[in-house]
């Protein structure tokens, strides 16, 4: 925090006192000042990209929680399905992004897409990870018990993915921004990532960095929400300190 | 003579070319308290794993009140070595575990089990979580997550293995008292002598890898037995410990 803060004091600092253009360099005070003058358009343009974000997150959250029980119930599909995975987790999106604006156009659809893409492999791999991690003995106990698979699964594997789950989510749903951004930035009527196209073709980086300074909040609030999240879900994850 | 409760006879098994257990034949009557002692990796868990039905036997016999084990019947209340207390439920919902696999609800399970945390010495901690359980608590709420299950048989796996001496010590005690009122019956591994010589009414003694019964001792002290201290239990122990360290002779 107090890093941060000397940064833009210094960064105002030399901005004043060496007289550069606001062209190149806008002060963080002119950006601020020009971002609540913009605040509308900034509110509408965050808003489609922060739809973008949810729907493409809640997707790719479905597909890969769905694939983590398929593979994790049909071990053979496992290998047959992660190659193909890793191959789109390789594709470069500054490639990738303009072709699916192409072929799905202007609307939400090809950023839901994009966000899916680049979410969706990782948040699989930690599900898929969080089952492995399961306690043998726990899975033993429940054997002896005599409960089916599904039953181990429900009461056992899936309980032990939760950590697993949630550093997986804090991660992507920090990409996911990013990724709603990129495809934005290939072609849209609406978002921040085209917010911030204009702004550049319009010589006005005290906008950019405006939207800039937006998309970053998004970011942390997402990421403060999926922590908060976390606590409501694993209350038993911060209590080993409080022993009789 | 009544029939065994468990019988095994000339049981093996194998892992790929390691030989684990060679020849393990033993028997545990209803009500009998009967350890198995053994040096570690000596097969001790793997003898548990035949009969929670976890891993199938290369050869001989197991047979249940006089018939063979048949798989998938679940007959026993198994405790793994580690505890395997589930960190996401409170102390009341692990404990009631077994029952709700069983199909009993959630509300029938936790009042079937309430009545008993007094005896567990856990009242008031139902509803904490396992990590704020002290190390004994946790092993007497795994053991009261096993007898609810109310099998004809528990199989206990090193129950205080993971604790310090004198805990360990606490919870011996507390689970001879245990026995003494409630009777079950009971198939204990452990590596501690003197935890068998105070609660078993029978101990047999493995040998290292591939595991035979070495020998077979009757402890024929009443319960609750007297202190370590006294000669009879002394004996027994030397004894024990003798067959541990040379197994051949
Ligand atoms: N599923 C398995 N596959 C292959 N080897 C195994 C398997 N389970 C156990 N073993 C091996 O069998 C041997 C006996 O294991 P087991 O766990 O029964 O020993 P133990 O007497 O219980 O040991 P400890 O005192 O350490 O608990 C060990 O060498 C172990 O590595
Ligand atoms: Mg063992």
């Amino acid at each position: 925090m107090l890093s941060v803060t000397a940064l833009f004091l210094g960064w105002e600092a030399y901005v004043q006192l060496s007289g550069i253009s606001p062209t190149a360099l806008p002060a963080p005070s002119r950006i601020l000042v020009q971002g609540i003058e913009q605040r509308e358009a900034l509110a509408e343009h965050s808003l489609a990209t922060l739809q973008a974000t949810t729907f493409g997150f809640a997707c790719s959250l479905s597909a890969a929680f769905l694939f983590s029980v398929l593979v994790d119930f049909f071990r053979p599909l496992r290998r047959a399905l992660f190659p193909v995975f890793i191959i789109t987790q390789t594709l470069p999106l500054v490639a990738i992004a303009p072709l699916i604006v192409l072929w799905f156009g202007f609307g939400l659809t090809p950023k839901i897409v994009l966000v899916a893409l680049v979410t969706f492999f990782p948040m699989l791999v930690a599900l898929a990870q969080g089952y492995e991690a399961t306690d043998r003995d726990i899975e033993a106990l429940l054997a002896s018990m005599g409960a089916s698979r599904v039953r181990i699964f429900l009461s056992a594997r899936l309980p032990s993915a939760l950590p697993y789950f949630f550093a997986g989510l804090r991660i992507s749903i920090t990409y996911a921004v990013v990724g709603a951004i990129f495809a934005e930035y290939a072609g849209a009527a609406k978002g921040l990532g085209i917010y911030i196209l204009n702004a550049k073709n319009n010589f006005r980086p005290d906008l950019v960095l405006a939207a800039v300074g937006v998309s970053a909040t998004l970011t942390l609030t997402l990421f403060g929400a999926t922590v908060l999240v976390q606590r409501a879900a694993m209350p038993w994850a911060r209590l080993a300190e409080s022993k009789p | 003579m009544s029939t065994p409760r468990l019988e095994l006879r000339h049981v093996r098994k194998r892992f790929g070319d390691l030989a684990v257990l060679a020849d393990i034949s033993l028997s545990v009557r209803p009500g009998e308290f009967v350890s198995i002692l053994g040096p570690s990796g000596a097969g001790k868990s793997t003898v548990l794993q035949l009969l929670t039905g976890a891993l199938a036997g290369d050869g001989g016999d197991i047979l249940v009140d006089g018939a063979p084990l048949a798989p998938g019947s679940h007959r026993f209340a198994f405790m793994p070595q580690r505890d395997a207390l589930m960190p996401w439920r409170r102390v009341i919902d692990n404990t009631t575990l077994g029952l709700e696999v069983e199909g009993l609800s959630r509300k029938t399970a936790r009042a079937r089990v309430e009545p008993l945390f007094l005896e567990f010495g856990l009242s008031g901690f139902e509803f904490h979580y396992p990590a704020q359980l002290s190390g004994g608590m946790r092993q007497r709420a795994a053991l009261l997550r096993t007898v609810v299950q109310e099998r004809s048989m528990l199989l206990l796996d090193e129950p205080f293995g993971a604790l310090d001496a004198l805990t360990r010590r606490e919870m011996q005690h507390w689970l001879a008292g245990m026995w003494t009122r409630h009777r079950w019956t009971v198939l204990l591994i452990t590596h501690d002598v003197r935890e068998a010589v105070l609660l078993s009414d029978r101990i047999y003694v493995l040998s290292a890898r591939p595991a035979r019964i070495v020998r077979r001792f009757d402890v024929p002290l009443a319960h609750p037995r007297p202190s370590a201290a006294a000669p009879q239990v002394a004996a027994i122990e030397a004894d024990i410990l003798k067959t541990l360290f040379h197994p051949e002779e």
